[in-house]
């Protein structure tokens, strides 16, 4: 037994090395080689580029059109997973696959696509192009997948008894929803809400056809960061990107504590 | 009477029907059992006077008023649900409340009342334990306690002690009698297990496949069966040709009498003061005798044995009507 524990020990030793190597080759040595680089010029070489009016305002729209996106979401996105897990229609797996399309859709053809519905020439005749408004639909467009795919599962596992019996009880189903559903939903919603922050606020591909890129005006961030590397500004480019990746991590770790926190009953 | 279901019946949208022109009356103060194998419609029943379940047919009224078309929330019945149905995001005490607390019931008060219930269910120190910290029994008493928060009309009762080990289940049994003898709160509980039935109810109602087979007290059940189905599902019972007879109702003896017939002991199995005794007859059919432990020691039984037994109290029906015991 002894020498079998060992061997698995190790075992579990190499494994673990390759993937703390791998993480590091994929992840963590790229993220210190942008933070090594926006450190070049020094400190206040940094705080000049991230204050820089340019770059407040890109970094500003980018924020806030992400959080209005991540709201947004959270009420849809588990409105969607709600349809999908408790109605029946004709057609509901058709609905189910296209909730991944965004997924699938490399990022630039959906700005295309978007730029074709929502553009000058829009058949619906509503023209959002080259306004912050473009900004929002295209991330709403590319962040649709998260909530839904977070939600649906924990719905579907759900224990319908706890419905009946706080009708039983005399909840009306509004009440059952506030009271008993949402709570149990909230970790699922979090998560994916976390998530489509994150894709949201790096968005490059579906953004940069139909905003406009106006600086000042709508300019995001990862346009701002490739503007940046155009106009020969590396450090500049790595500046913006160390905020925007403090953001991101950020806004997982909060989540992932209000995650923590409304699971702590299930032992 | 305090429940009334006239004439029910309830077809699943598969065309099973599930309860098939049933009409039942619960006494006031009473615990009623419906028992039955599975399928045979009784938690759907259960959940038809629950409001749970919309019958096809028929009415329910609940303490003489018609709630048929009344949802749940407006019955004032509370239902224990197999597998607990806890709030698994509230503690025991915000389970319990909740009733309370939907309806806007003061603090001070709500805080009395589950203190009370705390202390029926016996579970005064678990006030602000999460649901999944409690063991099984714990769980389903903590939902009786928050069905019983809203003072209901009556209790319904779906297999509580279902998802429970043999031993809990006996404790709360035993628990659940003492309790309904202190509430008095008109109790129906869904079982299969015929024992508990007996064990616990006033009256037992047994359904078989959507209908209802018999009611009665559990005695008037066992020792006058209205069919051959009730016969073999209130106890284990032997058949021999149209006569069925009770294991204990098999009398052994170690020479022939005339009307006796010959048997070999098959198995000898103990089960403490009882003891169950495996019979192959000489025309090679299976029975059972059921005999207590001195009688063993008394007739010196050891498998492979021959032995002469004879009923001493028979049941034979014919057709449907009244079985007729002989001494």
């Amino acid at each position: 037994m002894p020498a079998r524990a060992g061997r698995s020990r190790r075992a579990g030793g190499l494994v673990l090395g390759l993937s703390t190597a791998y993480l590091t080759l994929i992840v963590l040595i790229p993220i210190a080689a942008v933070v090594a680089s926006s450190f070049e010029g020094g400190l206040s070489a940094f705080w000049d580029e991230v204050t820089s009016p340019s770059a407040v305002a890109a970094l500003e729209l980018t924020f806030v059109a992400s959080l209005l996106v991540v709201l947004v979401n959270a009420v849809t996105g588990t409105l969607i997973a709600w349809v999908l897990v408790r109605d029946d229609f004709r057609g509901k797996s058709v609905v189910n696959a296209i909730i991944d399309l965004p997924f699938a859709l490399p990022t630039v053809v959906a700005g295309l696509t978007l730029l074709a519905v929502y553009g000058p020439k829009s058949p619906l005749g509503v023209d959002v192009a080259y306004s912050r408004a473009a900004i929002v639909v295209a991330l709403l467009f590319v962040t649709l997948p998260f909530v839904v795919r977070a939600v649906q599962p924990v719905l579907l596992e759900l224990d319908r008894e706890m419905e009946e019996a706080a009708a039983s009880l005399g909840s009306r189903p509004v009440t059952t929803f506030r009271r008993i559903i949402l709570p149990n939903l909230l970790p699922a919603i979090l998560s994916g809400a976390a998530l489509s922050f994150g894709k949201a606020v790096g968005e490059f591909g579906s953004v940069v056809l139909i905003s406009g890129n106006i600086p000042f005006d709508t300019e995001v961030a990862s346009v701002h960061i490739f503007k940046s590397i155009e106009g020969d500004n590396p450090a500049g480019a790595a500046a913006v990107s160390v905020v925007l990746l403090v953001l991101s991590f950020a806004v997982l770790a909060v989540a992932d504590v209000l995650e923590r926190r409304s699971r702590r009953h299930d032992a | 009477m305090s429940i009334a279901v006239r004439q029910v019946t309830k077809r699943f949208a598969n065309g099973f029907v599930a309860v098939d022109n049933v009409s039942l009356a619960i006494a006031s103060g009473s615990l009623t059992a419906l028992l039955g194998p599975s399928g045979s419609g009784k938690s759907t029943l259960l959940r038809v006077i629950a409001g749970l379940e919309t019958p096809d047919e028929g009415d329910v009224s609940i303490l003489g008023e018609d709630v048929t078309g009344v949802p749940p929330q407006k019955r004032g019945v509370g239902f224990v649900f197999q597998h607990y149905a806890a709030f698994k995001h509230l503690t025991v005490r915000d389970n319990i409340a909740f009733g309370l607390v939907i309806r806007k019931r003061p603090k001070a008060e709500v805080r009395a009342r589950v203190d009370e219930l705390l202390g029926l269910v016996q579970l005064d120190g678990f006030a602000d334990r999460y649901p999944a910290q409690l063991s099984g029994g714990q769980r389903q008493r903590m939902a009786l306690a928050r069905a019983l928060a809203v003072e209901p009309k009556v209790l319904l009762l779906d297999e509580p002690f279902g998802a429970l080990d043999a031993r809990v289940r006996k404790e709360l049994r035993a628990w659940l009698r003492r309790l309904h003898d202190q509430v008095h709160v008109t109790t129906v509980l869904v079982t299969h297990d015929q024992e508990e039935a007996m064990d616990v109810a006033d009256r037992v109602t047994v359904m078989n496949d959507g209908r209802i087979e018999q009611s009665g007290k559990p005695r008037d059940l066992y020792e006058h069966p209205a069919n051959e189905f009730v016969m073999s599902f209130v106890g284990p019972v032997n058949r021999l040709g149209e006569a069925w007879i009770r294991p204990h109702d098999l009398e052994l003896r170690l020479e022939p009498n005339g009307t006796t017939s010959e048997a070999m002991v098959e198995r000898i199995v103990h089960l403490g003061f009882e003891v169950r005794v495996e019979l192959v007859l000489d025309d090679g059919r299976l029975v059972s005798a059921q005999v207590t432990r001195s009688e063993v020691e008394e007739l010196e039984l050891l498998e492979g044995q021959i032995l002469y037994v004879r009923p001493s109290r028979t049941t034979v029906f014919s057709g449907t009507a009244m079985p007729q015991g002989r001494p």
